[in-house]
This record gives C-alpha cells, sequence and structure tokens, in this order.
C-alpha cells in the first residue's frame, strides 16, 4: 500500500498543478491547448515502448507494437498540428 | 517495469558475480530512464505554463516536444528492452500516420482531428493495460487495488476509444449529428456501466479468472458507443473536452498499476486540462457538471410550440454592405456555420475592406460557437485575423449598445435573447452574445431552420435584424464585393 500512497500523492500534486496551470491559459488557445495535451496524454508511448520490446510474450509484442503505433501518431501528429496553428496566432498585421 | 525492485537487486541477490555486474547494468541503465522521465515531467509542466499566453505559446509547444522526445529515448534505452525490431515497426507506422494527418488537414477539420487522436490515445492504453493483465496480473497473487486500477484504466481506455470514433464520426458526418435517443436509453446505459464496473470488481476479488476480462472489454467499447449516440453536434465541445479528460486520466490510472510515476504526472496533467475545459463549456451552456458526467445532456427538450411568429426581414449583400461602410463599429459573431461553410478568408476580406474605411472591427467569441473549444480562434487566426481584435464573450459584450452593426455569422443559440428572459426556454439562463443590442442586426444563415436546441430565435424576428439567407462564404463574399465597388 505504500506505492499506492506514494502514487496517488504524486497524482494529486500533479493534478492540483495542472488545474492551476492551466486556469491561465487565454481561452483563444484552447484548441491549441487540447492538442498539446493530447500530444502529451500519448506518453502511454513509452510503456508501449517497453512492451514491444520486451521480447518474452508474444501478446504483449503484438499489442505493444500495435500501441505504439497508435501513441506515436498522436506524439507526432499532437505536436506538429500544434505548431501549425500556434503560428497562425498573430497580433499584427504582417506588412506585406 | 519496477524500478525499485531493480535497485534493490543489487543488495538482495548476492549470488554470483555475473548477476551483481548485470544488475548494477541494469540500475544505471534504469537510473537513466528515470532521469529522462524526471526531465520530461519538468518539460511538460513548464510547456503547460507557456501555452497560457500566445508569445510564448510556441515555446511551450517545444519544450513539449523535448520532454516527449526525451521519454521515448528513456524508455528505449530502459533495462526492459531487449528487441528493438518491433517498436521501430510501431514507430514508423505511427509517424507515417500522423504526419500527413497533421501537415495535410484543413483547419476546419481540427475537431474532428482531435477526436480521432482522443481515440488513438485511448487505444494505446487499453492495449498496453490488456496485455499486462495477461502477462504478469492474472494471477491469484495480484493485490485487489492493482487488479481495480488496471480494470478502471482499461474501462476508461475502451470507452474513450469507442466514444471518440463516435464524436469523429458525427463530426465527420459520416454519422447523424442529431442527437439518436430511444425510450430507456439511460437505464440501458447505467446497465451496461454497472455490469462493466462489476466485472471490474470481480476481477479485483479473482484476478485469475480471465474469461471476465474480455467481458468487461466489450461492455465498455460498447458503453463508450451508447455515451455519444444521444449528443448532439451542438454539445461536442463538452464532449470532446470531457475524453480529453477520460484519456488523460487512463494514462494516469496506468502509471499507478505499472509504478511510472511520469504516466501518473502527464495523465493528471491531461486530465486536469479536459476537465477544465469541460467546466468552462458547462459554464457556457448553463449545464450542471453532473448533467455532462452522466451523458444525459443531449436530450433535447422540445420547445413549445410557439403561437404567433413575427415575420422575417431579409436584405442582400448589397444593402448590408451600404449599412456598414457609414458604421463607425461592427462587431462580427462567428459560429459553427463560419466552418462549415469555410468562410474565413472571405471574413478577413470584408474585414480588409472595413478597416481600411477607418471601421473599428472586432470578433466576439462564444466559448461554444463551433464543435470544440477555442475552434474559431483558430479559424479566424488562419486567416490571419490578428488576435487582438478577438474578444471573449464578458470582454465584448457591454460594447454592442454602441455597436452600429452586429454581424451574426452562421451563429444561432449563442445569440438568442430569448436565453435571457425565457424561461421556458431550453437555454434560459445560458450566457449569450448581446447581439441584439446593436444598432443593426445582420444575420446570415442558409434557412430558417433552428439550431441544434431546436428553438426559435427571437433574434431573428426582432426589429432591427435584417437576415441574409445563404452560404455564409457566398454571402460575405458578395458583401466584401459590394464594398469594394462602393469605392
Amino acid at each position: 500500500m505504500g506505492e499506492l500512497s506514494s502514487h496517488l500523492f504524486v497524482f494529486l500534486l500533479a493534478a492540483f498543478l495542472g488545474v492551476e496551470v492551466i486556469k491561465r491559459v487565454s481561452h483563444m488557445l484552447h484548441t491549441p491547448l487540447m492538442s498539446l495535451t493530447n500530444a502529451i496524454s500519448a506518453i502511454s508511448v513509452i510503456v508501449a515502448i517497453e512492451l514491444a520490446g520486451q521480447g518474452h510474450s508474444t501478446l504483449g509484442t503484438v499489442l505493444g507494437t500495435i500501441a505504439v503505433a497508435t501513441a506515436m501518431t498522436n506524439v507526432v501528429g499532437g505536436f506538429l498540428i500544434t505548431e501549425r496553428m500556434l503560428k497562425m496566432f498573430k497580433k499584427r498585421e504582417v506588412k506585406r | 517495469m519496477n524500478y525499485a525492485s531493480l535497485f534493490l537487486a543489487e543488495v538482495a541477490v548476492p549470488t554470483t558475480q555475473a548477476v551483481v555486474h548485470a544488475a548494477r547494468g541494469d540500475a544505471i541503465q534504469n537510473s537513466f530512464t528515470l532521469t529522462c522521465f524526471l526531465f520530461a515531467c519538468a518539460c511538460f509542466v513548464l510547456s503547460l505554463k507557456w501555452l497560457s499566453a500566445p508569445a510564448t505559446a510556441r515555446k511551450g509547444n517545444h519544450i513539449g516536444a523535448i520532454g516527449m522526445l526525451a521519454a521515448v529515448v528513456g524508455a528505449m534505452l530502459s533495462a526492459e528492452v531487449i528487441e528493438y525490431q518491433w517498436i521501430i515497426v510501431g514507430m514508423v507506422v505511427g509517424a507515417g500516420a500522423g504526419i500527413p494527418m497533421a501537415i495535410l488537414m484543413p483547419m476546419t477539420h481540427v475537431p474532428q482531428r482531435t477526436a480521432l487522436s482522443h481515440a488513438f490515445g485511448a487505444l494505446a492504453a487499453a492495449l498496453v493495460g490488456t496485455a499486462h493483465y495477461y502477462i504478469e496480473f492474472s494471477t491469484p497473487e495480484t493485490r485487489p487495488y492493482i487488479m481495480a486500477i488496471l480494470a478502471a484504466e482499461v474501462l476508461l481506455g475502451a470507452l474513450t476509444f469507442t466514444g471518440s470514433l463516435m464524436a469523429f464520426g458525427k463530426l465527420q458526418e459520416l454519422l447523424p449529428t442529431r442527437p439518436m435517443t430511444y425510450k430507456g436509453q439511460n437505464i440501458v446505459n447505467v446497465t451496461v456501466l454497472t455490469l462493466a464496473v462489476a466485472c471490474g470488481v470481480c476481477l479485483s476479488i479473482w484476478p485469475d479468472q480471465t474469461w471476465i476480462f474480455p467481458i468487461l472489454i466489450i461492455l465498455a467499447l460498447a458503453f463508450g458507443v451508447m455515451l455519444i449516440l444521444p449528443i448532439g453536434g451542438g454539445d461536442m465541445p463538452t464532449v470532446i473536452a470531457l475524453l480529453n479528460s477520460y484519456a488523460g486520466l487512463s494514462a494516469s490510472l496506468m502509471g499507478f498499476v505499472l509504478n511510472n510515476k511520469l504516466l501518473i504526472v502527464a495523465g493528471a496533467l491531461d486530465g486536469a486540462s479536459g476537465l477544465i475545459l469541460s467546466i468552462i463549456m458547462c459554464k457556457a451552456m448553463n449545464r450542471s457538471f453532473t448533467n455532462v458526467l452522466f451523458g444525459a445532456f443531449g436530450q433535447v427538450q422540445q420547445a413549445a410550440v410557439q403561437g404567433e411568429k413575427k415575420p422575417v426581414k431579409s436584405t442582400t449583400p448589397e444593402e448590408a454592405a451600404q449599412i456598414m461602410d457609414v458604421a463607425n463599429k461592427v462587431i462580427i459573431i462567428p459560429g459553427y456555420g463560419m466552418a462549415v461553410s469555410q468562410a474565413q478568408h472571405k471574413v478577413r476580406e470584408l474585414y480588409d475592406h472595413l478597416t481600411r474605411r477607418g471601421v473599428d472591427v472586432r470578433f466576439a467569441i462564444h466559448p461554444v460557437a463551433g464543435r470544440m473549444p477555442g475552434h474559431m480562434n483558430v479559424l479566424l487566426a488562419e486567416a490571419e485575423i490578428p488576435y487582438d481584435k478577438l474578444s471573449e464573450m464578458d470582454d465584448i459584450n457591454g460594447d454592442f449598445a454602441q455597436a452600429d452593426v452586429a454581424l451574426v455569422i452562421g451563429a444561432n443559440d449563442v445569440v438568442n435573447p430569448a436565453a435571457r428572459h425565457d424561461k421556458s426556454s431550453p437555454i434560459y439562463g445560458m450566457p449569450i452574445i448581446n447581439a441584439d443590442l446593436a444598432k443593426t442586426v445582420f444575420a446570415i444563415k442558409r434557412s430558417m431552420n433552428p439550431g441544434f436546441a431546436g428553438i426559435d430565435n427571437e433574434l431573428y424576428t426582432a426589429d432591427q435584424t435584417l437576415m441574409l439567407f445563404g452560404d455564409a462564404k457566398a454571402v460575405v463574399g458578395a458583401i466584401a464585393k459590394e464594398l469594394s465597388e462602393i469605392d
């Protein structure tokens, strides 16, 4: 149970930190916020990698490989699309 | 997977020299991995912090990507990983799908892509949870709380997967966007969810009863579909935010099961973000949060049939251009209709013509305008409209009394004055944009069909309102053209 309580501490702190930080995000950036958090939530890619590379269970390798692929789609796609969106937010006219 | 035990292995198993060396090698390797994960944690928090303002937002995105890279490198070099071919295959396939999707996708499709990526993320979480159940947790020794968390993780992952796919289908209009309801829907939904939870409870008591696990997954997948069926297009911003939160929560729970604090932190950040966004959306629609959590909010009561119908006055783009030409202050209220007809670039032309004439043009953005939080801002930014011209509802609502023209482009319920005074209206109490206070209101609309809430909009029949019927892109383009010819 010691492990569980230390995990709960981490979870609670991270959740409160997340709430405080994200509350400050400007409303106009809510769509990029969503695509960025989406990319970050694809952090499950790290356990998928360990699963796909553990090499002693076929089930683990198969499911792990699919999971690496789907999570990787989010990681790459999420950061790229966020970049594309954020590039468009300009304060003043660009003189052309 | 369990780093603490690998560190301990050095002390606890002093058998042969070789074992000690191997264990020490693993420990060094894994402390490198841990360092990477710790670094990634810090990056993610900074990333969200910097995203708070447009000026630092890109820096935030970059540091997030760096954190993710560190995490991936750390995972690749962990002692758990002994073969690389399948990881590479997965990564190539994933990047091969993700890169073109991110680069080629038009901005109007952002809500669909977001829904789809929630589905992908949730699928990954569910698959990893499933594999770990069969590999290491399907023994009687598994502690009940571990199994309970694992079951919750797989349940959330699976329901978010199908739920997000359904949301994608509705946004892409592969499925009907109208709420799909039937009698007793709530009872059926609650029953399915209860059964799924019951499976989870049984599994935590008897983790070795592997036959229960597939049932849990099937029930969760079914529940995801049923949860989204009754939800209409206008409720999508809340639902997408909620699914975002679920996807994060499921990653976090996986961290509990696999002793991985980076997963717990990143998942919690994502969960918090989704939660805040859905609360903001709820407030903007005057719905309670519990209402959303139980998915009952798609059910739209039919509004009472109104006795007398006031006549609707319509006008031409030519006349609208003449009135805007002599205006001092124009406020544009974009809605989902602008996204559907991809009118943002024409809106930009209109904005240019008006500002060149010295007209003060502002945009009023309702929090739930469009199909996801911030949808309108992204589209207008794509059309290179400076973001300081975009105002949130509360900041600009006081300005409408001084506005000569309010131009409503494909928005409906968010400008319906009934929300203010008509207690019988389904949207009563929802904060709205005060378009009706402007001297003249132009409303661009395809037809007189009511919006998603299925109610009449009294703004359209108000004395100062002139309707412009037609496709938003065509009408705005016509107004801009007329303006250019007035010179």
